[in-house]
C-alpha cells in the first residue's frame, strides 16, 4: 500500500517536471506561484467563490508591489518562485510514533523550558493520537467556549462556517495591498486561527494551550483574525516557548484584531523559531504584519511579545486607535544572539479623541547580532487630547552586538502629548563581577540581569508564560558569555 | 587559612600591588589602612578574582590551595566574600532573587538542597532586620536607588546570608552615620567566628572602637609598610601616615 502511494507520488512528480498540470491532489505543490496555483490551493481547501476572488485580487496586487528594503536587516534576495505554496498536513504514520524517535537535543530544551510533559510529545510532532486524547482537548476547551458563544476555530473552518464574518472582517485591518508580505499572505495563506467573541462576553479562558498543541501545524503563511464585539474581552497567546523546527525558511503571517466599544483584546506572542546556528547559517525569516483596530469607544488592544527566535524578524504590531478614549499598548522584548537580526517595533495611529498609547520596548543584543526598534507614533487631526508614552531600552551583551532606535513621530494635532524615553546600557563587567563574586554562574548571571531588564514586559504576560519566557531567555542566551 | 606571598598585580599595564605578604588565620580579624590610591581595593579585588586586574607574580593560598587558579565564582563558593567599596546596581533584579540565587549557588556547591522561595524569604527578612534594613529593600532591585549607607548595610546582609570563610570588607564603614556604623560593626562582630577570618579595609579608627582587630596593617604604594596590633590604628589616627615615610599628597 505504502509502496503504491510512493509510486503514484513519483509519477505525479515526474509529470510536474514535464510541465503538465494535473487535477490530482498532491501532498505538496511544486514550487512556484501563479494564478493557477492559487486556484488549486483554494480548490483543495474547498473555499467558496468569494474567497478565491479575494485571493486572486490580492495576488494581482502583490505582483505590482516591491519588497521593502528599508528595514535594518540584510539577507539574500528571496526567490518567491522557488517556494512551494501548499503542503498537506503530515499523516500520522509519517510522524514520529513516540518521544524515543525525537531528537534528544530538542527534548533537552523542552525540559530546560519546563514545558509540561504531556505537551512535549505534541510539540515534537509525535503523532497526536499516540500521545494526546484529542477528544479531551475538544471537551476541555471547546465546550466552555461554545457555551459562552465564543467561536474559536481554524480560519479555513471559519471560511466555511462563518463566511459572513470573514467577508466583513478579513482584510479590514490589514488590506491585501498593505505591504508586500501582507499581499503575499492574502494570496496564499495556508491556515490560521479565527476568534469571535460575542457582545458582552468575557472569554472564559486564555486562548493559548489549545494553540500550543496545534502550533506545530500552523504553516508558513498563517492568518489570524480576532473580533471582539462590544464589551467583550479575550486574551490570546500565540506561539510557544518551545523551539520550532520548520523546513519553511520564509514565514509571512498576518494578524488582524478588531475591537468594538469597550472591548479588550490582549494578544501575547512568544516567538522562538529556529534562529540559525552560531555562525548565522540557516534560520527562519519572520516577516509579519500584525495590526489591531480599536474601532469602538473605550476599546483597548494590547500587544505583548517576546521575540527570541528567527534569523530575521521584521514585525511591527500596531494599533489604529479610532474609537474615542481607545487605548493601545505595546510591550516588547526582542532578544538577538549570534548573527540574528531583528527590526521590530510598533505603530500607534491616534485618530480618535483622547486616545492613549504606551510603548515599552526592551531590546537585547548579544553575539554579533543586530537589534533595531522602529516605532511610529502618529496623531491625526481628530486626536484631540491624545497621548503617548514611549520607553525604549536597549541592552548590549559583549561588544560585537548592535542596537538601533528609529522613533518616528508625525503629529497633525497640537494638543497631543508625547513622552519619549530611551536608554542604552550594557551588562557591565562590574555587574557580572558582583554576581560571580556571590558564587553565581556567569551564564545564570547574564540571564538574571537580562530578566531584570525585561521585568516590565514580562509582567504583562499571562502568568505561566512569564515563567517560561524567563527560562527562554536563559536558553537563548546560551553561549553569549565568555 | 589565607597566605599571600609576594603578590604583584597590575591594571592596564600599571603595577599597583608591588609584593604583598600577609598571613591570616581562621578566627582573626585584620584591618588594612593606608592612604587613598595605595592599593587596598586592588588587593581586595585581586583576592576575589576580578579579571580586570592581572596578577604578575606571587601566590595566594587558601587552606593550602592555590586561590589564583580558581574562577571568581569558584572562589566565592570556597568561601571568599567581598563587600564592595562601591556596590553596583542591577536594575530590575530583585534583591531577594539575587540573594536566593547566590545562597543556592553556594548550597548547590556544598551538595545541599536548594532553599525554596518561602524558606528563603523568612531567612532573608530576619537577617535584613539584623542590619536594620526594612524588608521592603528585599523587593527592590539590587542596590537600585539605595543610599550609600543602605548599600553598605546590604553588603553586610549578603555576608551574613552567605556565611563566608573569608570576608573581605572594603570600606564598609565609609559614608555611614553613627547608628549605621554601629549596625555594620555589629554585623561584622556577628560574622566573627572560630573558623572565619575577616579582612577589613578602613580609613577610620572609629570603626575599630566597635570591632577589635587582631592586626592592623598599613598599605602604601602597593606594599605593606607596617603591621601591628590595634594600637597602631590609634597611632595612625593621631599622627597620619607621614611618620611612616609615606608622602600622603603624592599617594592620593
Ligand atoms: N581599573 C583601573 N584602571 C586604572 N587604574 C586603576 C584601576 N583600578 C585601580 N587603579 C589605580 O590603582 C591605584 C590603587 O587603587 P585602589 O582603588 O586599590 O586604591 P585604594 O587604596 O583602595 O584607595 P581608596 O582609599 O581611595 O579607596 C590607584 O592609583 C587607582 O587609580
Ligand atoms: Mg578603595
Amino acid at each position: 500500500m505504502a509502496n503504491t502511494d510512493k509510486q503514484v507520488n513519483e509519477l505525479i512528480k515526474r509529470e510536474y517536471e514535464h510541465g503538465f498540470v494535473t487535477e490530482i491532489e498532491a501532498d505538496t505543490f511544486e514550487p512556484g506561484l501563479n494564478e493557477e496555483v492559487i486556484r488549486r490551493l483554494s480548490a483543495i481547501k474547498n473555499e467558496p467563490e468569494f474567497m478565491l476572488e479575494w485571493r486572486l485580487k490580492a495576488f494581482r496586487k502583490w505582483l505590482e508591489m516591491d519588497e521593502p528594503e528599508w528595514a535594518h536587516v540584510h539577507y539574500p534576495k528571496i526567490d518567491y518562485q522557488s517556494i512551494s505554496y501548499y503542503s498537506a498536513p503530515k499523516r500520522p504514520e509519517d510522524m514520529p510514533q513516540s518521544l524515543d524517535e525525537v531528537d534528544p537535543e530538542l527534548l533537552r530544551t523542552y525540559e530546560k523550558l519546563g514545558i509540561p510533559l504531556h505537551e512535549r510529545a505534541a510539540l515534537a510532532g509525535v503523532a497526536v493520537d499516540a500521545v494526546f486524547d484529542s477528544v479531551s482537548v475538544a471537551t476541555t476547551f471547546k465546550e466552555p467556549l461554545a457555551k459562552a458563544g465564543v467561536i474559536f476555530c481554524s480560519i479555513s473552518e471559519a471560511v466555511q462556517e462563518h463566511p459572513e464574518l470573514i467577508k466583513k472582517y478579513l482584510g479590514s485591518v490589514v488590506p491585501a495591498g498593505d505591504n508586500f508580505y501582507a499581499g503575499l499572505n492574502a494570496a496564499t495563506f495556508s491556515d490560521g486561527t479565527f476568534v469571535y467573541v460575542p457582545k458582552g462576553v468575557r472569554c472564559p479562558m486564555e486562548l493559548s494551550t489549545y494553540f500550543r498543541i496545534n502550533a506545530a501545524n500552523t504553516g508558513q503563511f498563517e492568518r489570524t483574525l480576532i473580533i471582539a464585539e462590544a464589551g467583550s474581552y479575550v486574551s490570546y497567546l500565540e506561539g510557544c516557548t518551545a523551539p520550532m523546527r520548520d523546513e519553511n525558511q520564509l514565514h509571512a503571517a498576518v494578524v488582524e484584531l478588531v475591537a468594538m466599544d469597550d472591548a479588550q483584546i490582549k494578544y501575547s506572542t512568544v516567538q522562538n523559531w529556529y534562529p540559525g546556528d552560531e555562525n548565522g547559517k540557516g534560520g527562519i525569516y519572520n516577516f509579519v504584519t500584525k495590526r489591531g483596530a480599536a474601532i469602538g469607544k473605550n476599546s483597548k488592544i494590547s500587544w505583548t511579545q517576546v521575540e527570541t527566535g528567527s534569523a530575521i524578524t521584521w514585525k511591527y504590531p500596531s494599533c489604529i486607535l479610532r474609537g474615542e478614549n481607545s487605548v493601545g499598548e505595546f510591550y516588547s522584548v526582542a532578544l538577538t544572539n549570534n548573527y540574528q537580526q531583528a527590526d521590530t517595533g510598533t505603530k500607534m495611529i491616534h485618530l480618535g479623541k483622547n486616545t492613549s498609547s504606551t510603548i515599552i520596548s526592551k531590546g537585547i543584543s548579544a553575539g554579533h547580532s543586530s537589534n533595531a526598534y522602529r516605532g511610529l507614533v502618529k496623531f491625526g487631526p481628530g486626536a484631540e487630547g491624545a497621548r503617548n508614552f514611549t520607553q525604549c531600552d536597549s541592552l548590549l551583551i559583549g561588544d560585537r552586538s548592535a542596537a538601533h532606535t528609529f522613533p518616528y513621530i508625525e503629529s497633525k494635532n497640537k494638543g497631543a502629548i508625547l513622552e519619549h524615553e530611551a536608554t542604552t546600557s550594557k551588562v557591565s563587567d562590574e555587574q557580572m563581577f558582583l554576581c560571580r563574586q556571590r558564587g553565581i554562574d556567569p551564564e545564570q548571571a547574564v540571564s538574571m540581569i537580562v530578566n531584570g531588564f525585561c521585568k516590565e514586559v514580562f509582567k504583562e504576560l499571562p502568568m505561566e508564560f512569564a515563567v517560561e519566557a524567563g527560562k527562554l531567555l536563559e536558553v537563548s542566551l546560551e553561549g553569549s558569555v565568555g | 587559612m589565607l597566605s599571600i606571598k609576594n603578590l604583584h598585580a597590575s591594571v592596564e599595564g600599571k603595577e599597583i600591588l608591588k609584593g604583598i605578604n600577609l598571613e591570616i588565620k581562621a578566627g582573626e580579624i585584620h584591618a588594612i589602612m593606608g592612604p587613598n590610591g595605595s592599593g587596598k581595593s586592588t588587593l581586595s579585588q585581586v583576592l576575589a578574582g576580578n579579571e580586570a586586574f592581572e596578577v604578575t607574580d606571587g601566590e595566594v593560598l587558601m587552606d593550602g590551595n592555590n586561590l589564583l587558579d580558581l574562577a571568581t565564582e569558584e572562589r566565592a563558593r570556597e568561601g571568599v566574600f567581598l563587600a564592595f567599596q562601591y556596590p553596583v546596581e542591577i536594575p530590575g533584579v530583585s534583591n531577594m532573587q539575587f540573594l536566593r540565587t547566590a545562597v543556592n549557588a553556594l548550597r548547590h556547591h556544598r551538595g545541599e538542597d536548594e532553599m525554596n522561595a518561602a524558606e528563603f524569604m523568612k531567612l532573608a527578612r530576619e537577617t535584613s532586620k539584623q542590619v536594620d534594613l526594612d524588608p521592603s529593600f528585599l523587593k527592590r532591585g539590587v542596590n537600585e536607588g539605595f543610599s550609600g549607607g543602605e548599600k553598605k548595610r546590604n553588603e553586610i546582609l549578603q555576608a551574613l546570608l552567605l556565611k563566608p570563610r573569608l570576608a573581605i570588607l572594603d570600606e564598609t564603614d565609609s559614608g555611614l552615620d553613627i547608628d549605621a556604623l554601629k549596625v555594620v560593626a555589629d554585623g561584622v562582630n556577628a560574622l566573627k567566628s572560630e573558623d572565619r577570618a575577616v579582612l577589613m579595609v578602613t580609613h577610620y579608627q572609629r570603626l575599630l572602637n566597635h570591632i577589635v582587630p587582631d592586626y592592623v596593617h598599613v598599605l602604601a604604594d602597593g606594599r605593606i609598610v607596617k603591621s601591628g596590633g590595634p594600637e597602631l590604628a590609634f597611632e595612625l589616627e593621631e599622627r597620619g601616615y607621614g611618620w611612616l615615610g609615606i608622602n600622603e599628597a603624592v599617594a592620593s
